[in-house]
C-alpha cells in the first residue's frame, strides 16, 4: 500500500530510533528483542542490532512493547443538530495518542440524501489538517437508494474505503428497512466491503420514546428506558439473518448488552462471518448512572445503544472479549459538552449521543481483562490492535511489530496504576464518564510514524501529521470464507419439464396493491421483480422418465394411476 | 361464557339424549372411568349408576377413551385468493374435521386490504352459518393498519365475540405490517384483552430472495422453500417476541414450522414472555423434502408459508417440544387448493396459492407421533389438541373439558385402529393429500358434536349449517392474569431532579422533521408531545439529597461544584 503523502504538512519522518530491552508482544507470541526504526518504519528486530551512530535510544526495560492501538470507532466530526463534537480530530487524536492508540477509524456521516463522496472529501479535508495520528474512514449510509451503488464502488475502488455503516435505528432519519439492508449487504459483498451495523430497532424505540414522554419522563433515564436491551438484541438477530441470506460479512458496532453479545456468539457458533465490537464505555461503566440526580452527569452517559443498567454487563462483555466471542474494542468516542447535552434538558430524545473513551480504552481493557487474568498480553494486542487491522485490511502494516510494519509502537507499563479524571484527561469535554476509576496499565512511551509523541508524561503531537490510510477491498481475514461460500451457495432448480394440466383462471392482482406498508425506513426507488417470461405454448411435461424417488421400491399393494395433472403420482411420501 | 347465539332458520337437533357407558374419561388433568349422560347438547351427569330417563340411546364404550372433541385453532376454509376460493369450504372442511375427531374449528377472517374488518367478519359469519357442520369461532386477520381501525377492533371484541387478531410480518406490499404498526396493534390488542397472533416470516428478506431465485431461473415449487429459509421465520418470531415484551401483550405464533423458530419460542418462555406456539398437522407429520419432487403437482401441494422444513428431523423435534410444553396448541392451517388452482404458479412459484390439508388428519397424526411413541400421555394429548386451545381463547370449560355443564363435543377414541391416509379415502374436496400413504395409529370411533352423533361405524351424519358461532370474551384468565399483574408492576418513574439551569447550546431544533418517505400506509401521525420548555423556571439545586448520598465519599476527593454541575461527578463506581 502506498503512503498518501501530504505535501504541505510538516512531518518529521527522518527520526531514527532504537527501542532496547523491552519484551515485544504480538498477538501470537512474546519475545525479547530490540527494535530499530527509521523513516517511520520498523527496519530491524533482533539482538545486537547494527545501527547508525547517534540514534536515539528508548529504554523499554521492564515494560512490554506492543503494536499501537487501533480505535475502530470514533466520531470526531459528525455533527448532531448542527453541533459539532467537543473533541474534534485534533483533540481526539491527541487524546488517542496519550492513551496508546496510534490509529483511528472515524465515521463519516453524510446528511441523509447527501453524497457519500462529498462527505468523504469533507472528512478527509478536516482530518488531514487536524489529525495527529494515522486515520482511516468508515462511511455511514444514512439513506440508501440504488444510485448509491456507484458511489460505494467509487469509494471502495478509488478512495480506500472498505467498510460502511448501516443504521437500524434513528427512525425517519438514518434508519434503513430490511429490504434496503438486504440490498446494501448484497452490494457490499460484491464490492468486498464489510457491513457495519448499528443494531437497534428504531421502530420500537420511537414508540417507547413517545410512551415515556407521555408519562412525563423527560430526563436521561428516559433514554435507557426507551432503549431496552431486547431492542438491541432483536436488531442484532435480524442483521444476522439478513447477512446470512446475503452471504455478507457482518460487523456489529457497539455491543452494549449481554443478550446482544450472546446473539453474536451464537451466530459465530453457527458459522456466520460476524464480528462484535465492544467499546470502552461498555467495558468500563454501566447504565446505573442514568438515574443520577445530577442531570449533567446522567446526560454524559447518553449514547446508543445505551449502557446496560445491569451492573454485571461490563464483566460479562470482557469475558466474551477474552474468549473470542467478541473480537475487538473501540471507543465510539463522540463527546458533547454539558451545554450541548443540555439541548435535551427537557426532552431526553434531544440529548446528543456519545461518550468519551478514546484515551481510556487501552487501559480499561488491560485493567478489566489482563490484570484480572481473563486474557494474556497477546490477547490484549489482538483485541486492541491486531484483529482490527486484519478485519479492515491494514495488516500487517498496522497491528503487528514486524520488519516493514509502520512504527506505531507503544511501550506499556503493566504494573502501575492511573486514575481517570476530567481534571487530568486530554479532552475538552467537562465530564469524564470514567471519573475516579483507577486502572492498571498505561503507556509510558508512544511512537507514532516512528516519532515519539508521548514520553515522560509529556505529549508532543503535531497537528496535521496524521496520514489517511487507504484500505483495500476483500480483506483476506474476512473474505476468504465468504468467497468459498459464494461458490458453494448456487441454488439449483429441479428439472421437471412444464406442468401442462388444467390451470385455474385468476384475477391477476398479485403485488399490484399499490401501498407499501412495510418498510421500516424511507423506501428506495423500486426495482420491479423480474418475472420469468411465461410461454403458454411451450410444454416439456412428461410423466414417463426417471423420477426422484425411483430408487425407493414401491409397495405392490399401491395402485399407481396417472391421469393428466399427475394426481396419483404420489406414491411413497416418506 | 356468553349465551348461545342460536340461528332461527336452521334445523338443529338438540333434544338428543345420549348415555355413554363404561368410558374412560380423559381430561387434560386426569383419566377416570365413568358413565356420562348428555341432554340438549350439554353434559348433564357424569358418574356411575346414573339415573337417566328411559329409552335413551346408549353407547357402550367398553372402557375405551372418551376425550373432549378436538379444537382446530387454525383453519382457512373457503379462503379467497385472487378470485379463487379454497377447495374445501366450510361444509367440506368442517365435515372432514368431524371425521377426524375435531368438533370445533377456529377460522381466519382475511379482509382484503381496504375492506372493513367488520364487513369481512360478517361475510365469514354468513358463509360459515350456512355451511359449517360443527361449532366454530373466528380470528380476524389485520391485513393493514391505521389508527381508525382501533374502533373496529373494539367493536369486534365487545360486540362480536372475537378475542384474537392476526398480524402478518410477511407478504410484503400485501398484508405485511411494519414494526411500528405491529407495536401499535399489540398495544391496542392488550388494552382490549385480546390475543395477538403473528404470521412470522420476514417479508422483506423473502421478497429479495424470491427475486434472486427467480433470477437464477428457478421457477418450480422448490423455489418457494429456497426463498423462505427457516432463519427468516426464526428472525420474525424473535422480533414479534421483542415487540410483545415491550408492549406487554400476549403473543401467539401461528404455524411453527421449523426447529429454530420453535427454539426462539421456547427461549422466550424461559425468559417469562407470555407466548404460545402452534405447530400444525403438516409440520408435525411431514417435511419439506417433497418440494423437490419431480412431480410438479405433488411438489406444489406442499406449498404453505412458512414452508415445511427440508430438514427431515423437524417433525420429530416439534413433536418433542409439543410434548414438553414448549409448544402448546395444534392447528391444521387447513387451506387447500386444487391442482389446477395451484397451477396458476406453474411458471412462477411465487404465484402458487398457499396452504395444505390437515384438519381431518390432525388428531390421528399427533396420537401416532406423540402418544404411540411415548412422548406424551393421553392427558397431554387432550391438552394439546383441545384443552389448551380452549383456555387460551377463552372457551374453557365450555369446550376442551369433559365436565357437567360443558358442551357435549366428545370423541370416543380408538387407540388401536390403524389406517392409511389417502386422497382416495379422505373427506376433502382436494385431489391431493400431503400425508398420502402415511399409516397412523389412533382414530375416532364415535364423534359427538353438540350432543349429536355425527360419526358412528365409519359413517358421517353431518348437517350443513348446524354449526354455531361461539363467541369468545376478552381477557381470558389463562392468558391475562399474568399480563395484568405485569402492567401493574411496570409503572415507570422518572428521577426527580429539578431542572437543569446551566448553559444550553443553541441549536436549530429540527429533530425528526426529516420524515420524508415514511412508506405507504403509515398511520396518521401522532405528534410527539414535546414537554413545554419554560426558560425562566428553574428548580435546579445542587444541594439536597443525592442518589449516592449513602456511598461514603473518599476524603481524598475534592468536590467542586461550579454551575453546570461539572464536578458533581464524584464516585462513578
Amino acid at each position: 500500500m502506498s503512503f498518501q503523502g501530504k505535501k504541505n504538512n510538516p512531518r518529521v519522518t527522518s527520526d531514527k530510533l532504537i527501542i532496547k530491552g523491552g519484551k515485544i508482544v504480538n498477538d501470537d507470541q512474546s519475545f525479547y528483542a530490540d527494535i530499530y526504526i527509521e523513516d517511520g518504519t520498523i527496519k530491524q528486530i533482533g539482538e545486537n542490532l547494527i545501527v547508525p551512530t547517534g540514534v536515539k535510544t528508548v529504554d523499554a526495560y521492564g515494560h512490554i512493547v506492543i503494536p499501537g492501538g487501533i480505535d475502530v470507532n470514533t466520531c470526531l466530526q459528525a455533527p448532531h443538530l448542527g453541533m459539532t463534537p467537543a473533541d474534534d480530530f485534533y483533540h481526539g487524536t491527541r487524546a488517542a495518542l496519550a492513551g496508546g492508540t496510534t490509529m483511528i477509524i472515524d465515521h463519516a456521516v453524510p446528511e441523509p440524501g447527501a453524497s457519500l463522496l462529498a462527505a468523504y472529501d469533507q472528512w478527509r479535508d478536516t482530518a488531514d489538517k487536524r489529525s495527529c495520528c494515522d486515520y482511516s474512514l468508515h462511511l455511514d449510509i444514512t439513506r440508501w437508494h440504488d444510485g448509491l451503488f456507484e458511489e460505494l464502488e467509487h469509494l471502495v475502488k478509488d478512495k480506500g474505503v472498505n467498510s460502511f455503516l448501516i443504521f437500524m435505528a434513528y427512525k425517519d432519519k438514518y434508519q434503513s428497512s430490511d429490504t434496503q439492508i438486504y440490498e446494501m449487504f448484497s452490494a457490499m459483498r460484491e464490492l468486498g466491503a464489510i457491513a457495519l451495523v448499528h443494531a437497534e430497532n428504531g421502530d420500537i424505540i420511537e414508540e417507547e420514546q413517545k410512551k415515556l414522554l407521555d408519562l412525563g419522563i423527560t430526563g436521561p433515564e428516559g433514554h435507557v428506558l426507551s432503549h431496552p436491551e431486547e431492542v438491541e438484541t432483536e436488531a442484532v438477530y435480524r442483521a444476522v439473518t439478513i447477512a446470512k441470506q446475503a452471504n455478507c460479512p457482518l460487523y456489529i458496532t457497539k455491543v452494549m448488552s449481554k443478550p446482544a453479545a450472546d446473539v453474536i456468539a451464537k451466530a459465530r457458533k453457527k458459522g456466520m462471518v460476524i464480528y462484535g465490537e465492544s467499546i470502552a464505555a461498555g467495558l468500563g461503566a454501566d447504565g446505573s448512572h442514568y438515574w443520577s440526580k445530577d442531570w449533567a452527569k446522567a446526560a454524559a452517559f447518553v449514547m446508543s445503544p445505551p449502557l446496560s443498567p445491569d451492573t454485571s454487563t461490563p464483566e460479562y462483555l470482557s469475558s466474551l472479549l477474552s474468549c473470542g466471542d467478541l473480537q475487538l474494542t473501540a471507543s465510539a468516542h463522540c463527546t458533547f459538552s454539558t451545554a450541548q447535552k443540555a439541548v435535551g434538558k427537557d426532552n431526553f430524545t434531544l440529548i446528543p449521543e456519545g461518550t468519551n473513551g478514546i484515551e481510556e480504552r487501552m487501559s480499561i481493557v488491560w485493567d478489566k481483562a489482563v490484570a484480572t487474568g481473563k486474557m494474556d498480553e497477546n490477547d490484549f494486542v489482538s483485541v486492541t490492535s491486531t484483529n482490527a487491522a486484519k478485519i479492515f485490511n491494514l495488516y500487517p502494516r498496522k497491528g503487528r511489530i514486524a520488519v516493514g510494519s509502520d512504527a506505531d509502537i507503544v511501550i506499556w507499563n503493566t504494573k502501575e496504576t492511573k486514575i481517570f479524571s476530567a481534571k487530568s484527561h486530554n479532552l475538552t469535554v467537562e465530564v469524564n464518564i470514567f471519573e475516579g476509576m483507577e486502572c492498571r496499565g498505561f503507556p509510558v512511551v508512544v511512537i507514532s510514524q516512528g516519532r515519539i509523541v508521548l514520553e515522560d508524561g509529556k505529549l508532543n503531537v503535531t497537528e496535521g501529521s496524521g496520514r489517511f490510510i487507504p484500505r483495500k477491498a476483500f480483506p483476506d481475514f474476512v473474505f476468504k470464507r465468504i468467497k468459498a461460500r459464494g461458490r458453494m451457495a448456487d441454488a439449483r432448480g429441479v428439472p421437471r419439464g412444464n406442468y401442462d394440466g388444467p390451470v385455474h383462471d385468476v384475477i391477476s392482482m398479485t403485488k399490484s396493491v399499490p401501498a407499501t406498508p412495510t418498510t421500516r425506513g424511507p423506501s428506495c426507488p423500486g426495482k420491479t421483480p423480474l418475472g420469468p417470461a411465461r410461454n403458454l405454448h411451450q410444454s416439456g411435461f412428461t410423466l414417463s422418465g426417471t423420477q426422484m424417488d425411483d430408487h425407493i421400491p414401491r409397495r405392490t399393494s399401491q395402485k399407481i394411476v396417472a391421469p393428466p395433472g399427475g394426481r396419483s403420482n404420489i406414491t411413497s411420501l416418506s | 361464557m356468553s349465551g348461545y347465539q342460536g340461528k332461527k332458520n336452521i334445523p338443529r337437533i338438540t333434544s338428543d339424549r345420549l348415555l355413554i357407558k363404561g368410558a374412560k374419561i380423559v381430561n387434560d388433568d386426569q383419566s377416570f372411568h365413568a358413565d356420562i349422560y348428555i341432554e340438549d347438547g350439554v353434559i348433564k351427569q357424569i358418574g356411575e349408576n346414573l339415573i337417566v330417563p328411559g329409552g335413551v340411546k346408549t353407547i357402550d364404550a367398553h372402557g375405551r377413551m372418551l376425550i373432549p372433541g378436538g379444537i382446530d385453532v387454525h383453519t382457512r376454509f373457503q379462503m379467497p385468493d385472487r378470485g379463487m376460493i379454497a377447495a374445501d369450504d366450510f361444509y367440506q372442511g368442517t365435515r372432514a374435521a368431524l371425521a377426524g375427531g375435531t368438533t370445533m374449528i377456529m377460522d381466519h377472517v382475511v379482509p382484503e386490504p381496504g375492506v372493513s374488518l367488520i364487513a369481512a367478519f360478517n361475510q365469514w359469519r354468513e358463509w360459515a352459518d350456512h355451511k359449517s357442520c360443527c361449532d366454530y369461532a373466528l380470528h380476524v386477520d389485520i391485513t393493514e393498519w391505521h389508527k381508525g381501525m382501533q374502533d373496529e377492533l373494539e367493536a369486534l371484541v365487545k360486540d362480536h365475540g372475537v378475542n384474537s387478531f392476526l398480524v402478518y410480518l410477511a407478504y410484503k406490499d400485501i398484508f405485511q405490517l411494519s414494526d411500528s404498526q405491529m407495536y401499535e396493534v399489540f398495544s391496542v390488542i392488550r388494552d382490549l384483552g385480546a390475543i395477538a397472533q403473528v404470521h412470522a416470516e420476514n417479508g422483506d428478506i423473502i421478497a429479495e430472495e424470491q427475486k434472486r431465485i427467480l433470477g437464477l431461473g428457478i421457477t418450480g415449487p422448490e423455489g418457494h422453500v429456497l426463498s423462505r429459509p427457516e432463519e427468516v421465520e426464526a428472525e420474525a418470531v424473535n422480533r414479534a417476541v421483542t415487540v410483545a415484551n415491550q408492549t406487554n401483550c400476549p403473543l401467539y405464533m401461528t404455524k411453527v414450522m421449523s426447529k429454530s423458530a420453535a427454539d426462539v419460542i421456547a427461549q422466550a418462555r424461559k425468559k417469562g414472555t407470555v407466548v404460545y406456539g402452534e405447530p400444525i398437522t403438516a409440520s408435525l407429520g411431514t417435511d419439506g423434502t417433497h418440494y423437490w419432487s419431480k412431480n410438479w403437482a405433488k411438489a406444489a401441494a406442499y406449498i404453505t408459508s412458512p414452508p415445511l422444513s427440508p430438514d427431515p428431523t423437524t417433525p420429530d423435534y416439534l413433536n418433542s417440544l409439543l410434548a414438553c410444553g414448549d409448544l402448546q396448541v395444534t392447528g391444521s392451517a387447513h387451506c387447500t387448493f386444487n391442482t389446477s388452482q395451484r397451477a396458476v404458479g406453474k411458471d412462477d412459484f411465487t404465484l402458487i396459492p398457499e396452504g395444505t390439508n390437515g384438519t381431518e388428519e390432525r388428531m390421528s397424526i399427533i396420537w401416532d407421533k406423540c402418544v404411540v411413541t411415548g412422548k406424551m400421555d393421553e392427558n397431554q394429548f387432550v391438552a394439546v389438541t383441545s384443552t389448551n386451545a380452549a383456555k387460551i381463547f377463552n372457551l374453557y370449560p365450555r369446550k376442551g373439558r369433559i365436565a357437567v355443564g360443558s358442551d357435549a363435543d366428545l370423541v370416543l377414541w380408538d387407540p388401536d385402529t390403524t389406517k392409511i391416509i389417502s386422497a382416495k379415502s379422505h373427506h376433502l374436496a382436494v385431489e391431493y393429500n400431503i400425508f398420502e400413504g402415511i399409516e397412523v395409529r389412533g382414530a375416532p370411533l364415535v364423534v359427538i358434536s353438540q350432543g349429536k352423533i355425527v360419526l358412528e361405524d365409519g359413517n358421517l351424519h353431518t348437517t350443513e349449517g348446524s354449526g354455531r358461532y361461539i363467541s369468545r370474551k376478552p381477557f381470558p384468565d389463562y392468558v391475562y392474569k399474568r399480563i395484568k399483574a405485569r402492567s401493574r408492576l411496570a409503572e415507570l418513574c422518572g428521577v426527580p431532579r429539578g431542572l437543569y439551569d446551566g448553559p444550553v447550546c443553541e441549536v436549530t431544533v429540527t429533530p425528526k422533521v426529516m420524515t420524508p418517505v415514511t412508506s405507504g400506509k403509515t398511520s396518521p401521525v401522532k405528534h410527539v408531545p414535546q414537554p413545554v420548555r419554560n426558560l425562566h423556571q428553574s428548580g435546579f439545586s445542587l444541594s439536597g439529597a443525592q442518589i449516592d448520598d449513602n456511598v461514603p465519599r473518599r476524603n481524598t476527593q475534592r468536590i467542586v461544584a461550579p454551575p453546570g454541575g461539572r464536578a458533581n461527578i464524584t464516585s462513578l463506581g
